[in-house]
């Protein structure tokens, strides 16, 4: 068997394990469409919407959770599951056997962008049903599939630096959720920050905020031109890079020593 | 004609400032089963992860099928099955749908019904990993390792923490494959096992091997003196004089070390019939591999029972 159906074939059973784990799957799939029902509940009257007069703020949600989508199935889920097999012992157990360490890695992060992506499906979906959110045009649809493919690569290549600072799976929660939720708050992904101050100065460091700034843009039908965010798939690109760099050097196969 | 399988010369490993192996040797012929005794910390563990490729030794020669395992080729891997000592498996899958997914990794696996029998899972074939006990995830760890039709198989302490019904079973898992010509490379601190599996064993004690041999004859075990042993209820009358000379007696418990164990038995029993004397717990005992392993190993090795 070459490499690639090896790939092909890791990809099946690391995706039937994703949808058996009812955590994996409950967190990562149910989370962000929990919260676009918490959010349009409790923010549903503000008049706000970045898509200008006459929208709601329901067209801000649906792109920003379109990247928390992205988050959570890239970069919680691979640190989270690359954490656990790591400490489990499974990545050393695959790394005595004649597969390629590539195709592991390869296959781990195909599933989370599929599954990010179809998540990105489903929010675009339940906000054209439920909250009239009106769909992007054939214009800005290619600065939208750029948006998510290289925020998608930028957060599974974070998730994969991060499990280099997770010592053991008690600690990877905490971690994994202490690095992201603040500045999930305060980079446009759970509240529309209307107004600039010292927190979007520091928000605009981190890729967060590029990344729903990215989706937004090209998620509204009344963006001119073609929608691309340069500026923000360039400061993105950069931390994903980073990433890459910095897992290639620390990365790790073995749990920690038991004795 | 004996190939060699393994072939290990000098070698040296340190952590920090811990030898953990200092100067091993090691040559194991092709369908072989070598069993590696020691206590824990000895160095059996290290010594079989460099074996695999999983560290790199710091001084000494390594050759595992003709290959550096520092260099962990691919074509090494193609040919190894590993065992590793704690690990776990892809908890949401089922032993068949495991099992596939690791002989996928090889070039000629071996049938996937031959090893779900050879490790006694047929039953559970269907189930999922997080379902098993722990002895049947052990068994599954070894149908892993056994996933591309090794030639060679390292099994770290395969049965440690299992019942004894466990055991036997995986026990019975490991003749299956000796049969099949498998070289066997086993770690264990347990004596039973090595006896059981073994055909040639190491004695490590603080990273050095202290005496190596098949199971029967270690370290003169063959040639040592048998002893008879039995339990005196009440005061009783003297001894036979020829019995005395090699007897010792404490609380009642007597043990005497006999040469000729025939011989010995006859004046015993004759005496204790003419006497009217119970021999209570009458035993005759040759040291048995423990006492050998216990003797080589010392305080450290009652010090990890």
């Amino acid at each position: 068997m070459n490499d690639i159906a090896l790939a092909a074939r890791q990809i099946k059973y690391e995706n039937r394990s994703f949808w058996r784990n009812p955590a994996s799957a409950f967190f990562t799939f149910v989370f962000p469409l929990m919260f676009m029902v918490i959010f349009n509940l409790i923010f549903g009257n503000s008049k706000y919407s970045p898509f200008g007069p006459g929208g709601t703020v329901s067209d801000f949600y649906t792109p920003a959770l379109m990247a928390f989508a992205i988050i959570t199935a890239c970069y919680t889920n691979i640190a989270m599951g690359v954490v656990f097999a790591r400490e489990s012992g499974i990545l050393k157990r695959l790394r005595g056997t004649p597969l390629p360490s590539w195709v592991f890695l390869f296959a781990r992060i195909a599933v989370s962008v599929m599954v990010g992506l179809l998540l990105v499906v489903i929010i675009g979906a339940f906000g054209r049903a439920f909250y009239h959110v009106r769909l992007p045009g054939l214009r800005t649809l290619p600065a939208l599939v750029a948006a998510l493919v290289v925020g998608a690569a930028t957060f599974c290549a974070l998730g994969l630096a991060m499990t280099t600072f997770v010592p053991n799976v008690d600690a990877a929660p905490a971690v994994v959720n202490a690095t992201i939720f603040p500045l999930l708050f305060i980079s446009d992904v759970f509240i529309p920050i209307q107004h600039n101050g010292a927190l979007t100065t520091v928000a605009s460091i981190f890729p967060i905020k590029h990344l729903s700034h990215a989706v937004i843009t090209a998620y509204n039908p009344l963006t001119k031109g073609s929608g691309f965010e340069w500026k923000d798939l360039a400061i993105m690109g950069a931390w994903g890079v980073a990433a890459i760099l910095f897992s290639l050097r620390g990365f790790r196969w073995e749990p920690k020593e038991q004795s | 004609m004996t190939e060699t399988a393994i072939d290990v010369r000098g070698l040296r490993k340190s952590y920090g400032t811990v030898e953990a192996v200092r100067g091993v040797d090691i040559a194991i012929a092709t369908g072989e089963v070598f069993a590696l005794l020691g206590p824990n910390g000895a160095g059996k563990t290290t010594i079989v992860e460099i074996l695999e490729g999983h560290r790199q030794p710091d001084a000494g020669t390594v050759s595992v099928l003709n290959f550096d395992p520092a260099r962990r080729e691919r074509a090494m891997k193609q040919r190894i099955g590993i065992v590793l000592q704690s690990t776990s498996i892809e908890q949401f899958l089922t032993v068949a749908e495991v099992i596939e997914m690791y002989r996928g990794y090889y070039p000629k696996p071996r049938p996937l019904d031959e090893i779900i029998d050879v490790v006694g899972l047929t039953e559970k074939r269907d189930e999922r990993v997080k379902k098993l006990s722990g002895g049947q995830q052990r068994r599954l760890d070894v149908a892993i390792g056994l996933a591309g039709d090794p030639e060679l198989l390292f099994l770290d302490e395969p049965t440690t923490g299992f019942d004894p019904g466990a055991r036997r079973r995986m026990w019975d898992a490991v003749k299956n494959l000796v049969s099949l010509g498998k070289t066997i490379f086993l770690t264990t601190h347990y004596m039973e096992e090595a006896q059981e599996l073994a055909n040639r064993v190491a004695v490590i004690t603080a990273g050095r091997i202290v005496a190596e041999g098949p199971p029967g004859t270690l370290a003169g075990r063959e040639t040592s003196q048998t002893v008879v042993r039995f339990r005196l209820a009440e005061p009783v009358p003297a001894l036979p004089r020829s019995l005395k000379k090699a007897m010792t007696s404490k609380n009642g418990r007597v043990e005497i070390e006999a040469a000729d164990p025939v011989k010995v038995l006859h004046e015993l029993t004759g005496w204790a019939l003419e006497k009217n004397v119970t021999l209570d717990e009458l035993e005759v005992a040759r040291p048995t591999l423990e006492d050998v392993y216990l003797q080589l190993t010392g305080a450290e090795g009652q010090a990890a029972q």
